[in-house]
């Protein structure tokens, strides 16, 4: 479905390199995760797919077809994003109802009411919100809206970019959930970006772990499960996430030898 | 426990003339040990922590029955007695160094100033071997180079051992831990735990760790107070978080992604008005 081959960004004509020739492909109705810690490029592989940055190089393709460098309207039919912050990414002056209209109004869609509140449906809100603004809305609400907005247009692929870690963890488990089933109800393909393992994991079938600019290794989730991953960064990030979860019952003072 | 050295009893806190309640009844008394506070974000943890040190903004009503440092009243000592304790006594650190820090003053300045305004009678150079001291400290390998650069020349997790070196530098007896690791990637959050772990136990201090993560807390404190509402509605040991018998710490222990053995479904909370109302569990 996304095919991403020796992908390069860099942020202006002589800067060094953020993003340093990265491949991987996305099976259609598959979640693929990338991780890695903030700075190693992950967001940016993204924001380079969604066609937020152009400065970059290397191949692109959707569903076998090689993206131009400027996306044409009909590609935000079939890939939409899910930002980190729905505070951010949400109008403050805008209802959700004319948010969620607002896609459809650039696609020169019909609009009808009830396609607004079918939405609302599915990401488990009550119609009625659509009325209010983000202010009135929760942290886990506001992320539902921004989730509703990127599915209105009924997009095959869903780009999501640290789409839980604004929120707390009972409402991140809302969300995880909610994502997991519209995965199964549509056949959706993500690609998700995050820092937390265990999210991921939740989540995606594949991984790539990023680490300056580059994939240095792609992965089962089988394999991230039970510990087999081969390269040291892997390696560390796997056991720091580890040393912090359940089962491990680890002191401290051990911990410092990573 | 031998005498606390923060002692609450029935904490109030409201904003907005008594409308909004952001704290409601809480009480602990804190030692020398390392005391963690979860609960979700509105939960009034930080409100708390920010009580003890004062700083809440002047439109908020504190009332307690009781709410001491040692023998001082925290609620009357005047603005001349905190200024000696905040900082001097109580050290407060926050969860992002990227906005703690001065942007325009080199770091190892902003650690001399913080030493010499509790200790006037330190000179320039007295200070500025005590900032190199305390760098190495918090183990940052080239000190005299890093007391030299500016806050957006330095790494999260460098910035975030400033900080711990700020306020360890005019050395309190107490410490308020405010998210300090939340703004970190996983693997430098722990280097910086471990060093956090290891001053508080050399020096011998009481820490109060504010955190909405329950991993962190069950690896690092000794004790756990959960607050849900701007209420304590669970303590117990650390050690003891999996045996919870409040259906709010089970339902955010249960809630948390796993590596190995993932769910199919992550279990949600539903909230129980009675929780609002019921007694504290496990004191």
């Amino acid at each position: 479905m996304i095919e991403v081959e020796n992908l390069t960004v860099r942020f202006g004509p002589r800067s060094p390199l953020v993003v340093k020739g990265v491949g991987f492909s996305v099976p259609r109705g598959t979640a693929f995760g990338l991780v890695g810690e903030s700075g190693c490029g992950k967001s940016t592989v993204l924001r380079a797919i969604s066609g937020l940055n152009r400065n970059c190089g290397g191949r692109i393709s959707l569903d076998g077809q090689p993206l131009e460098p400027s996306r044409s309207r009909s590609f935000f039919r079939s890939v939409q994003m899910v930002f980190q912050d729905p505070y951010g990414s949400l109008h403050p002056r805008k209802t959700v109802r004319s948010q969620l209209i607002e896609p459809l109004r650039n696609q020169n869609l019909p609009i009808n009411a009830h396609v607004v509140e079918d939405v609302l449906k599915a990401v488990g809100l009550d119609p009625g919100l659509g009325y209010r603004f983000p202010h009135q809305l929760s942290g886990g609400q506001r992320q539902r809206v921004a989730i509703a907005r990127a599915l209105i247009l009924d997009p095959p692929v869903l780009l999501l970019d640290e789409p839980t870690s604004a929120l707390d963890v009972s409402v991140q488990a809302e969300i995880l959930n909610l994502l997991a089933d519209l995965q199964k109800e549509r056949g959706l393909t993500y690609l998700l970006v995050s820092h937390d393992m265990a999210v991921i994991a939740h989540l995606c079938s594949r991984v790539a772990i990023m680490s300056a600019g580059e994939i240095v290794e792609e992965t089962g989730i089988d394999q991230i499960r039970s510990g087999a991953v081969e390269h040291p960064y892997s390696r560390r990030l796997l056991s720091a996430s580890h040393a912090y979860g359940k089962q491990e019952q680890r002191s401290i003072e051990e911990l410092i030898s990573f | 426990m031998t005498e606390p050295l923060i002692d609450i009893r029935n904490m109030e806190i409201s904003f907005a003339d008594g409308y909004v309640k952001a704290v409601r009844g809480v009480s602990f008394q804190l030692g020398r040990e390392k005391l963690g506070i979860v609960g979700e974000s509105g939960s009034g943890k930080s409100t708390v922590g920010r009580a003890i040190m004062r700083l809440l903004p002047s439109s908020s009503r504190t009332t307690a029955d009781r709410m001491t440092f040692h023998d001082i009243d925290l609620l009357r000592a005047d603005e001349k007695q905190m200024m000696d304790i905040r900082g001097r006594r109580i050290g407060l650190i926050l969860q992002d160094p990227k906005y703690s820090l001065n942007p325009v003053m080199r770091v190892g300045e902003q650690i001399a100033e913080t030493y010499r305004l509790h200790y006037p009678q330190a000179g320039r150079k007295a200070a500025e071997k005590k900032v190199l001291e305390m760098l190495e400290a918090v183990r940052i390998r080239d000190p005299q180079r890093v007391a030299r650069l500016y806050p957006h020349e330095v790494s999260g997790g460098m910035g975030q051992r400033i900080m711990i070196a700020m306020m360890l530098i005019a050395e309190p007896e107490v410490l308020i831990a405010d998210e300090p690791t939340s703004a970190l990637d996983v693997t430098v959050r722990l280097d910086v735990l471990a060093l956090l772990d290891e001053l508080i136990a050399r020096r011998n201090l009481g820490l109060i760790f504010i955190s909405h993560d329950l991993n962190l807390i069950r690896k690092f404190c000794d004790r756990v107070l959960i607050m849900y509402a701007g209420r304590i509605v669970e303590v117990l040991k650390a050690s003891d978080l999996d045996s919870a018998r409040h259906p709010y710490t089970q339902g955010l222990l249960a809630s948390l992604p796993s590596i190995e053995n993932p769910p199919s479904r992550l279990p949600t909370l539903t909230r129980d008005p009675s929780w609002l109302t019921q007694p504290t569990i496990g004191i």
